[in-house]
């Protein structure tokens, strides 16, 4: 169980653009994050000696970012292969080395050009190697397809409908028209949702979360340090990472995943609220992973916002729109926002209990969730201003 | 629905003995020896016990259908235009292995938790894929 409460502190943030089309680089939109991030902590480059990023083969190496930051010392420049599972594991994981004393202050960092680039959701190279022997051949291929296959199994076993899964989708689009960043925020109707396309049965278009162009960074300091900076520091109250047995040979395998109607969020939140001393009833506002519709379900009962198989109940119920007591997604999430692989609802986390979230601001919040990751592994933190 | 441009298994040490009998018409699966876990997909070890002893045993064929999907946008399209709307399904065998395949029905008539049975497409000259049916 993360044994750092309060130790280390997210001190700047700092994102670009999101667009369909940055028309620059991944490279150029990863230094762009880390500047603003920089110049929103106000601290000077030269003391910044670490850089932890991830990706899926769509990025570039921290080294890279490092070096065209001019970072005179990169101690700590690493990355992981990896999905969603993995955004809230960066900020984790430079908490880590700082405690360590492996590095002092690290920026952390997602870039794509995952709309005009490398398309996560558009398929997956066709392999049928391995563990894709055994799935590719039968055309099982996308992730959309892949999460389809869960959330069909919640619909058998708890009665969850289509039309549940769309509340969401239009809740958050009804937030992304409070914020500017948002690249969809044309009004939505459950109707709508409804009309869209079915693109693999049961999730329509609008269940699906967008491909997108952009970069988000933010800086980890310790504590300490952070009384120094600009900015009111977000504190690491909680954190936990991992999931259950059998998280498969890649992060599209779940043929051994025991229970399709819960995911990695059921395994991890005894030690996320153990290691942030807090429970789900004191949580303002959460960011939960929603590269579909579904797994906000899961991460709402996973992490016990609702109980396990009410969740789409509970949000039929209004139980996460902005006005009501746990608002979901207030940026608009992946869903309307944008998909920068998760890392903009750690953005997002910070805004809101900066204060600074404008038209989209939650009164009040002082603590924090977010989540990272779909199916079998991810992370999720907890903050507080 | 035909084959071509579609991904073909590529067997490994594991998996040719699985690939070989679906040519056959017959479904095995791995048991351990030491401990009687079976086990899909195949591999070298036993999860629970961590043995590399294994039998493989033929399976009955018959299972219940854990969940399932239907693709009606293909992707790529190049490949798969002709063949949708498809149902991909998972179905756990009677063996308590959950497996990964089609289901050969009208999407209409699916019901989760339905006892469905195999049988064995000769997809191309080298390739049979096990799928499934609605038990009649």
């Amino acid at each position: 169980m993360w044994t750092l409460r309060d130790k280390y502190a997210i001190t700047g943030i700092g994102y670009t653009h999101y667009s369909n089309n940055s028309g620059t680089t991944v490279l150029n939109l990863a230094l762009e994050a880390c500047r603003n991030a920089l110049a929103d902590a106000g601290i000077d480059a030269a003391e910044v000696d670490g850089v932890v990023s991830y990706h899926f083969n769509d990025s570039v190496p921290s080294i890279a970012v490092a070096t065209g930051l001019g970072l005179p010392e990169a101690r700590y420049a690493v990355e992981f292969s990896s999905g969603g599972n993995a955004a809230n594991l960066i900020v984790q994981t430079a908490a880590a080395a700082i405690e360590a004393g492996l590095a002092k202050n690290v920026l952390c960092f997602r870039a794509m050009n995952g709309r005009s680039g490398f398309r996560l959701g558009g398929g997956r190279e066709l392999s049928s190697r391995g563990i894709t022997q055994y799935t590719a051949p039968f055309g099982w291929i996308t992730y959309p397809q892949a999460i389809a296959m869960w959330c069909r199994r919640h619909m058998i076993k708890y009665g969850t409908t289509s039309e549940q899964l769309g509340r969401i989708a239009v809740e958050f689009r009804a937030n992304a028209a409070r914020n500017e960043r948002a690249i969809m925020r044309q009004p939505m109707t459950l109707a709508d949702h409804q009309a869209s396309r079915i693109i693999v049965d049961p999730f329509h278009l609008f269940d699906i979360c967008l491909e997108s162009d952009g970069a988000c960074a933010v800086l980890m300091t310790s504590a300490a340090r952070a009384k120094d900076l600009r900015r009111k520091p977000i504190y690491i109250m909680g954190a936990a990472y991992g999931g259950g047995p059998n998280q498969g040979d890649d992060l599209f395998d779940a043929i051994r995943w025991p229970d399709h109607t819960q995911n990695f969020t059921s395994y991890i939140a005894k030690d996320l609220w153990g290691s942030a001393g807090v429970g789900p009833a004191d949580v303002d506002v959460a960011e939960i992973y929603d590269c579909f519709t579904y797994t906000v379900i899961m991460g709402l009962e996973g992490l016990g916002f609702c109980p396990q198989g009410e969740g789409g109940r509970f949000v039929e119920s209004g139980g996460i729109a902005f006005d009501g007591k746990l608002p979901v997604n207030t940026h608009g999430g992946l869903l309307s926002e944008a998909y920068i692989h998760g890392f903009n609802h750690v953005i997002e986390a910070v805004e809101q209990l900066r204060g600074t979230a404008g038209p989209r601001q939650v009164p009040d919040a002082e603590i924090a969730v977010t989540t990272g990751g779909a199916m079998t592994c991810g992370s999720a933190l907890v903050l507080r201003n | 629905m035909s084959h071509h441009g579609k991904p073909l298994p590529v067997p490994d040490i594991d998996s040719a003995p699985y690939w070989e009998s679906c040519r056959q018409h017959r479904l095995i699966i791995q048991r351990c020896t030491d401990c009687g876990h079976s086990r899909f997909p195949p591999t070298g070890m036993c999860p629970h016990c961590r043995s590399v002893n294994f039998e493989w045993i033929t399976a009955s064929g018959r299972g219940r259908l854990y969940s399932w999907i239907v693709v009606r946008h293909p992707v790529p399209r190049e490949i798969y235009a002709n063949d949708v709307p498809y149902v991909v399904a998972l179905v756990d065998l009677e063996e308590g292995v959950r497996i990964s395949t089609n289901m050969i029905c009208p999407p209409d008539a699916l019901m989760g938790d339905m006892p469905v049975e195999v049988f064995f497409d000769d997809v191309s000259p080298d390739l049979t894929l096990p799928k499934f049916r609605p038990v009649r």
